[in-house]
């Protein structure tokens, strides 16, 4: 444990006002903690002031309306892998929540946690890009919902506010009789960070793709463009090979959603 | 703060941002809980809060406020080992023991979750357990044998 | 018979170092070399916390000698003047506050003016720059058996080919630790996770100067070795024990993964380069092998390391014409050390694959080249060793491949791949590993076990070999019980303490079962003779009765205790020299078959199944022998696909489970484990020593299998699926290079 502990603050939040008003005093949250802690352990949490949200209960639902699914930020991965509907109008959530982490990280970890910790190499984002979610973003001033196409604005910056808390994403349903592909390459089978993530609908002559680690934030392609794509290398894996699984992962989509 | 470990209510006086994990070890002394990497990958840290399976590394002492904790030293009842523990013991679940705690509440809620768990159930419910002793195929068959019972 | 300490480890009863709490114990932390090689400028302490309040040791602290006691003794506690390497220690620090001990840790700032570095095994051959010694060469063997140039005149095929491995972290689950209390009159006590108490005992000696009984090292429930708890517990001892020499007051040192993984031991990196004379007929004429190890900044173990390597290289096959050279270099690296196998994989990993290119290049199937070159009893191995045993790698070969149905899946492999989107490919490997320590080893390391009994009417076990899940002490309470002819439970394995125990050597090699084992059978046999012939006890007796006859001799007599000292099998000849005569007493051989999947979308190789058939002489307890069969392969398969170090700026630069790929449940295949028994002379009960045997011949099976399953031919591991894409892209087609020595 390579933090002083001490020197660290947390409290929790009994509701979402309070919640929001801690964030304004400069207080940032953390939810399931599969992300803050690590980085905690390993000395690299800059940030010494946080709030508990975990318990705020209303952000943890499944809400099913006429035009849409919305998932409170809280929403576990166990919870997405349990969802019905999700299963049967979604069913690339529960593809990456299954290749997210072993069964203690999914019962912890939050899909709103994972868009926020914004790594580029996250399983659920490019589902999430396909299915043209919005995300909800909360202040103690302001509400607003945001394109998550638009959300992530470049590595690890997010169109969002340091006193905004992520509270609900929504999903248009709009989907369902469409072919879904997905595809995570990682480094093992199992609990693996991926080296390449694909997540692809089609319908006719359309479609929708958009793949995570192969750019500083998941990315939709235009057009399902490739070009648009700038892989690197790093301590997991080489751009040629991004490159080429990204290649060859379309074209299996093309094939497969035929 | 108070924590509920193995059906005792406890009182601890930490950082709120302290591990439970360490928590669990320094203050109530429950040393069963193991730590391997302290990043949330080879589970050693597991514990069961409220019966499900979590990696005590990753949780702040603060968010398991009056949660109930299982830990390997409140599965035996009255000295008495469960289906479980007997298991592996008999079937060399066990080598050099150090992700056993683990492995076994892991083995737990898997049976929890399907009580009569497929080969490809077991390897999914254990994958966040990491053995580098036995290459796992006692330990599937020590859950295989557990569920039997 | 369950495990000896099983219940505790089911129940998280186990004591493990970590585990401990003395009063008063004060945390250290190692502060480490943030450079590369160099010249220690200074060591700034810098504002942040009440440095007053902690105990500080740099080298100058250092009562006696600063070096770590065990080959070439080239290795310092603390770097000095010079450090060599990334991630050396050069300042321990502790304090009663564990987290304010990892806040001071930051603080402390050493300034190193740089140096040339080695950065690879080929700048270290190239001689960029000398590093250690004259010419970077930490050791080198040259073996020769009959005349290897002529050999390659009577060859009709020649073939060449050059394999590489890389390094591999030993991965135990528990981190390396310490706990020490260390003063001028008490002397120095530790208490740690280790393989080799008498290791620890014989370093810590000369670094305070202190004779023999005033060190005490005791083994705390360890949570796997494989090696790479062999020799650098000696370090971290050594490091606890400065700290509390300095302090007065218990000190706990404990590596989080991180430090594990970036400071301390792993599998050297190899290289190695074959040149294969064969007849038109596939029959070998002549082994030409270059065997290059990296070993690291000090020279450690790579002096074994290599000879191992050596010995192994040329395998289970007869051959008239051998000559490997081998060479452990020095390069600006953290050393490399012991890992199950021990040079072992390395040059077996390199055999295997060229026999498949041999046969390839001789038109035979790979398992007719073997069966038309394997060795028989009364032939000689490549170190002139003859073969006094039933050997029968044509068994073992033919039941592999049947129990792995190894012909049909090749045909049906061969018939779908071409239209298939998956390539499916299967491949073996046929080897052999000695086990004990080699030719006069166990004479010099004169091991001894001691059996005593106890008031209350036990015996109990004394021994310096440790339990590390393998199951020695299960093991060893089964050999006694039945040397002793009394019930498992009453026998009791003393915890290794060299204050209680004699020296049986390390627990290392694949001895533990076939060369202490021996000696825990001998020292029960004496106990039994001794109570026999006081009277108490009638020649047939049932356990209680021996329980009570013991407790009486106790009380009447005195203490009923004897021990069994290592005694050599006759007529073993070895010549350190020449490295020639009979290397090992006894080998274990072994076919291992894998199949695989190789996922051309993905580049990723899936292995499907392996079967292990092996004789090993005799299976004592067959949980424990299949335990360690299928734990070894499980670290082979990580060894042959996922577990890549990466380096950056002389260092690990993945040094987190996250990025440090070991395979999870859901990767590893059933695995299929069989053995055949023929029994050693010298073994307890007949068994040969196994823990290695298994990490040699799973990474050549998995490649052959994928250039079965390809076309492709792949010489390198870890074979990543970046690596396999390469080879997929690239499309290059395996020739062998066959060239007609006429």
């Amino acid at each position: 444990m390579r933090s002083h502990v001490p020197a660290y603050e947390l409290r929790a939040a009994r509701d979402l006002p309070q919640a929001l008003s801690m964030l304004s005093e400069g207080l940032r949250p953390i939810a399931g903690g599969t992300d803050v802690m690590v980085l905690f352990e390993a000395g690299k949490l800059a940030h010494k002031k946080w709030v508990s949200i975990r318990e705020i209960s209303e952000l943890r639902s499944i809400d099913i309306m006429p035009e849409h699914v919305t998932l409170g930020a809280l929403t576990t991965y166990t919870d997405i892998r349990r969802s019905a509907i999700l299963a049967a109008e979604f069913p690339l959530m529960r593809a990456a929540a299954a290749l997210t982490g072993g069964i203690a990280t999914q019962n912890r970890g939050t899909i709103g946690g994972n868009i926020v910790n914004a790594s580029p190499a996250a399983d659920t984002p490019p589902a999430l890009l396909v299915y043209d979610a919005e995300v909800e973003l909360v202040s103690s001033r302001t509400s607003r919902w945001v394109e998550y196409r638009h959300f992530h604005q470049g590595y690890k910056t997010m169109d969002m506010a340091g006193d905004e808390l992520l509270t609900r994403i929504r999903l248009p349903r709009r989907f369902s009789d469409w072919k879904h592909f997905y595809r995570k390459v990682g480094t093992r089978r199992a609990q693996a960070i991926s080296k390449v993530c694909f997540a692809g609908l089609r319908s006719g002559d359309q479609t929708r793709v958009a793949l995570g680690s192969v750019a500083p934030v998941p990315i939709f392609l235009e057009n399902s463009d490739l070009s648009a794509i700038a892989p690197i290398d790093d301590v997991r894996s080489t751009a040629r090979y991004r490159m080429q699984v990204a290649k060859n992962l379309m074209e299996e989509f093309l094939n497969v959603t035929a | 703060m108070r924590v509920k470990v193995n059906g005792v209510e406890r009182s601890i006086d930490a950082p709120p941002m302290s591990r439970l994990l360490d928590v669990l070890r320094e203050d109530l002394r429950l040393t069963g809980v193991k730590e391997g990497c302290g990043e949330g990958e080879c589970g050693a840290c597991s514990v069961l809060i409220d019966g499900e399976l979590t990696n005590s590394c990753l949780v702040p002492l603060l968010q398991a406020e009056d949660a109930s904790i299982t830990t390997i030293e409140g599965v035996a009842q009255d000295g008495k080992l469960n289906a479980v523990q007997q298991a592996f013991l008999d079937h060399g679940g066990a080598q050099c023991g150090i992700c056993t705690p683990g492995m076994i509440l892991a083995a737990m809620a898997l049976i929890q979750e399907h009580p009569d768990p497929t080969l490809e159930q077991i390897q999914e419910g254990l994958a966040g357990n990491l053995c580098r002793c036995t290459g796992y195929m006692r330990i599937f068959e020590a859950v295989v044998q557990a569920v039997r019972r | 018979m369950p495990r000896k300490e099983g219940a505790r480890k089911v129940t998280g009863q186990a004591q493990y170092v970590d585990d401990l709490k003395f009063p008063g114990m004060i945390y250290g932390a190692t502060v480490r070399n943030q450079a590369r090689r160099g010249i220690i400028r200074g060591i700034r302490f810098e504002p942040g916390v009440a440095w007053d309040e902690f105990t500080i040791v740099t080298a100058k602290d250092v009562p006696g000698k600063n070096y770590v006691a065990l080959i070439l003794n080239d290795q310092p506690f603390l770097a000095d003047e010079i450090t060599a390497h990334a991630e050396e220690a050069v300042v321990l620090i502790a304090h009663p506050d564990g987290y304010l001990v990892e806040e001071a840790r930051r603080l402390v700032r050493i300034d190193v003016e740089a140096l040339p570095c080695i950065d690879s095994l080929q700048e270290a051959i190239e001689q960029k720059e000398i590093i250690w010694g004259d010419d970077n060469i930490l050791k080198s063997y040259l073996m020769n058996k009959g005349d290897v140039d002529r050999g390659f005149a009577e060859a009709d095929i020649i073939v060449e080919g050059v394999y590489e491995t890389g390094a591999q972290e030993q991965l135990y689950i528990e981190n390396n630790g310490m706990i020490a209390v260390a003063n001028p009159d008490d002397g120095v006590t530790v208490w740690g996770s280790m393989q080799c108490p008498y290791y620890v005992h014989k370093a810590l000696m000369p670094l305070f100067g202190l004779p023999p009984e005033k060190i005490r090292v005791i083994q705390m429930e360890t949570g796997g070795g494989f090696g790479g708890k062999e020799e650098y517990p000696s370090m971290i001892a050594g490091h606890a024990a400065l700290l509390a020499w300095k302090s007065g007051k218990p000190v706990k040192l404990i590596y989080d993964r991180a430090e594990d993984m970036t400071a301390t031991t792993k599998r050297h990196p190899s290289r190695t380069r074959h040149r294969t004379g064969v007849t038109r007929d596939g029959k070998l004429t002549a082994m030409e092998i270059d065997f290059d190890i990296d070993g690291g900044a000090y020279a450690t173990l790579s002096a074994v390391v290599l000879s191992r390597g050596t010995i192994h290289a040329a395998g289970p096959y007869s051959c008239p014409n051998v000559r490997i050279r081998s060479r452990a270099f020095a390069t600006t690296y953290p050393p490399h050390g012991a890992f199950r196998g021990f040079g072992a994989p390395q040059s077996i990993f390199a055999l295997e694959r060229q026999m498949n290119k041999v046969a390839a290049a001789a038109g035979l199937p790979a398992e007719e080249f073997r069966r038309r070159n394997f060795l028989h009893e009364g032939q000689t191995t490549a170190t002139g060793q003859v073969i006094r045993e039933k050997v029968d790698l044509d068994d073992l070969l033919f039941r592999a491949l049947e129990l792995s149905h190894y012909h049909h899946h090749r045909d049906t492999f061969d018939r779908a791949n071409p239209t298939s989107r998956l390539k499916r490919g299967i491949g073996f490997a046929t080897f052999m590993h000695g086990a004990g320590f080699t030719g006069s080893g166990e004479v010099a390391l004169a091991s001894v076990v001691t059996a005593e009994a106890t008031r209350d009417g036990k015996v109990r076990i004394l021994t310096a070999s440790t339990e590390i899940g393998q199951g020695t002490n299960t093991i060893f309470s089964q050999i006694a019980a039945e040397a002793l002819g009394i019930d498992y439970s009453l026998i009791e394995l003393a915890q290794p303490d060299t204050a209680s125990v004699p020296n049986s050597g390390p627990t290392v090699a694949s001895r533990t079962v076939m060369v202490v084992g021996k000696l825990v059978e001998a020292a029960c046999v004496g106990l039994k003779l001794m109570l026999l012939s006081s009277g108490l006890l009638k020649e047939l007796y049932t356990s209680e009765e021996f329980s009570s006859a013991a407790s009486d001799y106790i009380d009447r007599i005195g203490p009923l205790r004897a021990s069994g000292e290592y005694k050599p099998p006759p007529n073993v000849f070895w010549n350190d020299e020449t490295y020639q005569g009979d290397a090992y007493g006894a080998y274990a051989w072994a076919v291992y078959v894998a199949i695989v999947t190789v996922d051309p979308v993905t580049y990723e190789v899936r292995v499907d199944d392996v079967v292990a058939m092996q004789e090993v002489g005799k299976v004592i307890h067959p949980v424990l022998a299949m335990g360690q069969i299928e734990g070894g392969i499980a670290q082979a398969i990580g060894f042959a696909l996922y577990e890549r170090v990466a380096w950056k700026n002389g260092r690990m630069a993945n040094g987190q489970m996250t990025n440090y790929i070991m395979p999870t449940s859901a990767d590893l295949p059933p695995i299929r484990v069989f053995f055949a028994e023929n029994p050693y002379a010298y073994g307890p009960s007949g068994a040969k020593g196994i823990g290695e045997l298994p990490m040699d011949g799973v990474a050549p099976a998995i490649l052959n299998a994928i250039e079965h399953a390809t076309g492709v031919e792949f010489n390198q591991i870890p074979l990543v699926p970046e690596l396999v894409m390469e080879g997929l892209v690239g499309q290059r087609h395996a020739l062998p290079e066959a060239k007609h020595a006429r």
